[in-house]
C-alpha cells in the first residue's frame, strides 16, 4: 500500500504491505534499568560473530591478555576482529557451541577472567573527528569491531563505505525493536540517548547525509520523550528528526523501515544505498561512538533476558562470550522449566540447546518460554490456499508460491518468486491456518541453493583441475616422444649407414691396433 | 509429364546441394548435448560409473549408449535432472548417494611411491618420490581413486565433518498431505 498516513507530528509516514499486531509482551522486562553482570567463570568468545570471514586468532593457549586487547584479526575485508572482552589467561581455542540454529560447535577463545578488569593500552580518543580524514574514523570503527548489532552483525565499517559513486541523501537510525518482549534497545535509548546522538553525529559526518531520521515505535514513548529531550541539547536538531511510528511487526525491517520513513522501496536483491539511504541500529550508534569518542572496541551489548520462565526478566550489559545459563542464573533463575529458550525474538530467533552457549555480538534477547506462551502449534494441515499469508508478507511476495514450489525441491521456480527477498519474519506462519512451517521451508530453500551453488562452484574447479591435468600428461608424453626421437637421430646420424664405410672404418680401426701392437716391446 | 519430373528432379538437386552446403558451412563443432550433461555432472572425474572421468560418460550419454543412473557422487537428483533433460525415463539409482568424504594419507604409513599422485585425477596429492605425501582437502573430490593404488593401504576416505558454514536447514517434516 503506497497510500501516506498523516502523523500528529506533521510528518507524512508511509505505510509497508502486510504486517501484523501481536501482544509486545514488553512490558517484562521494559521497567528494568540496565544492570552489569558479574564476571563469569570462563568466557567463549566465537571466532565468527559476523558476516563474512571469521577473524583468525592472533593470541597462544596460556597467553595473558588485557581487557580490549585484540584477540583475533580480520580475514578479509569483510570481517570484524575481536577483542578481550576482560582481562585473563587463555586456556584454549576449542570447539564450543555457539549461537546458531544448527547448534553446532564453532572455534572459541576460552578466557579465564583473572577479576581485575586490567585494560590494555587504548588507541586515543578522537574527541575533533570532524578535522580528522574519515578514512581514520572508518579505520577506528573497523578496529574496534563495531557490526550491526539490530542482529544482521553486518561489519559496520564496510557499511558506512557506500563507495564515491554512491552518495547518501538520508541517514536512517532504527529503534523500532518491533519483535516482542526485546526491550535492550528501548532501555537504551531511555538511558544513553546521549550516546546514541553522538554517534549519530559520527555517522553523518562520514555520511554527509542531507537528513537523518530516527525511527522509533511508539509503543516506547519514554524511549522517544528521552530521545527527543537529547537531541535538542545538540546541533543535530538542524538535520535530525526523531519519528514516532506506528506499532505494526515487522516496522523494524531495514527495507519496510526505509518504506515507512521515506515511502521509498529498495530494489530487489539490492542495497539501501542503492538508492541513497542507510540504515544503522542504535545500539551500533552507541558502539560507534564508544570507539571512536573513547577507543573502546565492542566488547559488551545490551542484552534482553525474558519471558515468563524466567523469575526476573531483565535487560543486561554482558560481556560478549558469558555464558547465557550465568545470565539466566543472574535473574534469578527459572520460575518454572522453560518450554523453550530462544536466543533472539520469539519471531525471528532460532531455539538453543546448550545453555553455555555464549551470548555474542548479536544477541539482544534470551528468551525462556513457558508452554503457555510458546504452544505447540500441532500438526501441520493441507494449504487451502486462503491467500492470508499474501496479506500479511511485509516484503509483498506470495508465500503461498513460495511454499508450493520449496516443497517440491523446485530451486528454480521458487527463485523465480524472489524467494532471497524474504526477510522471514514469520507473518506468514504466524497467521496460517494450517500451522505450515512455512519459514523453515523459505530457509530449507535457501540454504539449499547456497549449497547447490557451492557445489556447482567446486564441480567447476575440479573439472579444470582435470583439464590441466590431462593437458600436462599430454605435453609430457609429447615432450618425451619429442626427446627419443632426437636421440634417435643422433644416433642415426652418428652411426653411418653404408655397410663399405662400416668396412673401411673396421680396416683403418684393425690397422691401428696392428701398429700400436708393433710398437709395444717384443718379450 | 516430362516437364514435371524435370522441375521436382531441379528441386530435389537445388534442395540437396542446399543441404550439402549447410552442413559444412553451419557445422557444429563438438557435441553440444554432450557439453550440457557435462556441466550437470559432478567432476570427481571418479571413474565409477565405468567410463574414464566425466566427459567420456557426458558423450555416452549424449550419443545414448550410456544408461543415465551411473554417477554415484551425482545420486538421484543427479538422474532426475538428467531425466528431464533427454527426455528418458528415470531409472532408480542402485546405490544411495554416500556422504562427502576426503582423503587422508597417514603420515606414518606412506612410503613416498607416487602411485596415488598419478592416480588423482583432479591433482590434489602433493609430494615426490620418497617424500611425504600429503592430500590438498580444499581439492580433493572423494573419488577414492588414489585408495587402490597405494602399496601399504595407508590412505583412507574420511567423512567431512559437517560446519556451521556448510549447514543447511533441514527440509520440515512431511504434512500430512
Amino acid at each position: 500500500m503506497t497510500i501516506p498516513i498523516p502523523d500528529l507530528q506533521g510528518r507524512t509516514l508511509w505505510r509497508f504491505h502486510g504486517g501484523i499486531h501481536i501482544p509486545d509482551e514488553k512490558a517484562l522486562a521494559n521497567h528494568r534499568p540496565i544492570e552489569t553482570v558479574p564476571l563469569p567463570e570462563r568466557l567463549w568468545v566465537p571466532l565468527q560473530q559476523h558476516i563474512g570471514a571469521p577473524a583468525r586468532p592472533k593470541v597462544l593457549v596460556g597467553e595473558r591478555v588485557f581487557k580490549g586487547q585484540m584477540i583475533a584479526e580480520p580475514q578479509g575485508f569483510v570481517s570484524a576482529p575481536i577483542h578481550a572482552p576482560t582481562s585473563g589467561r587463555i586456556l584454549g581455542i576449542e570447539p564450543h557451541p555457539v549461537p546458531h540454529p544448527s547448534g553446532f560447535q564453532a572455534p572459541c577463545i576460552v578466557i579465564e577472567p583473572d577479576g581485575a578488569e586490567t585494560w590494555a593500552e587504548r588507541p586515543p580518543p578522537l574527541l575533533d573527528y570532524p578535522q580528522i580524514d574519515p578514512a581514520l574514523i572508518r579505520e577506528r570503527i573497523r578496529w574496534a569491531g563495531v557490526v550491526g548489532l539490530g542482529g544482521a552483525t553486518f561489519p559496520t565499517s564496510v557499511k558506512l563505505s557506500p563507495g564515491p559513486d554512491r552518495a547518501i541523501h538520508t541517514l536512517i537510525i532504527n529503534g523500532a525493536e518491533c519483535e516482542p518482549y526485546i526491550t535492550c534497545d528501548d532501555r537504551l535509548m531511555r538511558e544513553r540517548a546521549g550516546r546514541i546522538l553522538e554517534g549519530v553525529r559520527i555517522i553523518h559526518y562520514l555520511l554527509q547525509p542531507k537528513t537523518v531520521l530516527i525511527g522509533i515505535e511508539d509503543n516506547k514513548p519514554e524511549a522517544i520523550a528521552a530521545m527527543r529531550q537529547a537531541l535538542a541539547a545538540t546541533d543535530l536538531v538542524d538535520y535530525t528528526e526523531i519519528v514516532s511510528i506506528p506499532t505494526l511487526y515487522p516496522s523494524g525491517g531495514e527495507k519496510q523501515l526505509i518504506k515507512i520513513l521515506t515511502g521509498r522501496e529498495v530494489p530487489t536483491s539490492n542495497i539501501p544505498a542503492q538508492i541513497g539511504i542507510v540504515c544503522q541500529n542504535i545500539g551500533t550508534a552507541a558502539a560507534v561512538a564508544d570507539a571512536v569518542l573513547d577507543g573502546r572496541p565492542l566488547i559488551s551489548r545490551v542484552v534482553t533476558v525474558s519471558g515468563r520462565a524466567i523469575a526476573c526478566p531483565s535487560n543486561l550489559e554482558v560481556l560478549i562470550g558469558t555464558p547465557i545459563d550465568h545470565l539466566i542464573a543472574h535473574c534469578g533463575g527459572y520460575r518454572q522449566p522453560p518450554a523453550k529458550l530462544i536466543c533472539g525474538g520469539p519471531m525471528m530467533g532460532f531455539q538453543i540447546h546448550d545453555p553455555t552457549t555464549p551470548v555474542a555480538k548479536g544477541t539482544n534477547c534470551l528468551l525462556a518460554l513457558t508452554s503457555a506462551e510458546s504452544p505447540d502449534p500441532g500438526p501441520p494441515l493441507p494449504c487451502i490456499r486462503c491467500g492470508r499469508c499474501a496479506t500479511v508478507c511485509p516484503a509483498n511476495l506470495l508465500p503461498q508460491q513460495l511454499y508450493w514450489y520449496a516443497r517440491a525441491k523446485d530451486l528454480d521456480r521458487v527463485q523465480d518468486y524472489h524467494l532471497f527477498d524474504c526477510i522471514e519474519c514469520g507473518c506468514c506462519a504466524y497467521v496460517c491456518p494450517s500451522h505450515l512451517p512455512l519459514v523453515q521451508y523459505y530457509r530449507y530453500a535457501k540454504t539449499e541453493i547456497w549449497a547447490r551453488e557451492q557445489e556447482r562452484r567446486k564441480a567447476e574447479q575440479a573439472r579444470a583441475r582435470y583439464l590441466a591435468k590431462q593437458a600436462r600428461l599430454e605435453r609430457q608424453a609429447r615432450e618425451r616422444q619429442a626427446r627419443l626421437q632426437q636421440h634417435q637421430e643422433a644416433l642415426a646420424y652418428s652411426d653411418p649407414a653404408r655397410p663399405e664405410d662400416r668396412a673401411a672404418l673396421i680396416d683403418a680401426a684393425r690397422q691401428r691396433a696392428a701398429a700400436r701392437r708393433s710398437q709395444l716391446p717384443k718379450d | 509429364m516430362f516437364a514435371a519430373i524435370l522441375t521436382i528432379a531441379a528441386l530435389a538437386a537445388f534442395f540437396g546441394a542446399l543441404l550439402g552446403y549447410s552442413a559444412l558451412r553451419f557445422r557444429v563443432e563438438g557435441n553440444p548435448i554432450a557439453d550440457q550433461i557435462e556441466s550437470l555432472l559432478p567432476q570427481t572425474q571418479c571413474g565409477q560409473c565405468g567410463y574414464p572421468g566425466c566427459r567420456p560418460y557426458a558423450e555416452a550419454l549424449a550419443k545414448g549408449d550410456a544408461e543415465i543412473n551411473r554417477c554415484l557422487p551425482g545420486g538421484e537428483a543427479l538422474v532426475l535432472t538428467l531425466a528431464d533433460l533427454l527426455g528418458r525415463e528415470p531409472v532408480r539409482m542402485e546405490i544411495r548417494k554416500k556422504l562427502p568424504v576426503v582423503a587422508y594419507i597417514d603420515p606414518q604409513g606412506c612410503i613416498g611411491c607416487t602411485r596415488c599422485i598419478q592416480a588423482c585425477p583432479v591433482d590434489a596429492i602433493i609430494g615426490a618420490t620418497k617424500q611425504l605425501h600429503a592430500v590438498l582437502a580444499t581439492e580433493c573430490t572423494g573419488c577414492e581413486l588414489c585408495v587402490a593404488p597405494c602399496p601399504v593401504d595407508c590412505i583412507q576416505m574420511r567423512p567431512i565433518p559437517e560446519d556451521i558454514q556448510g549447514w543447511r536447514w533441514p527440509y520440515p517434516a512431511p504434512t500430512s498431505l
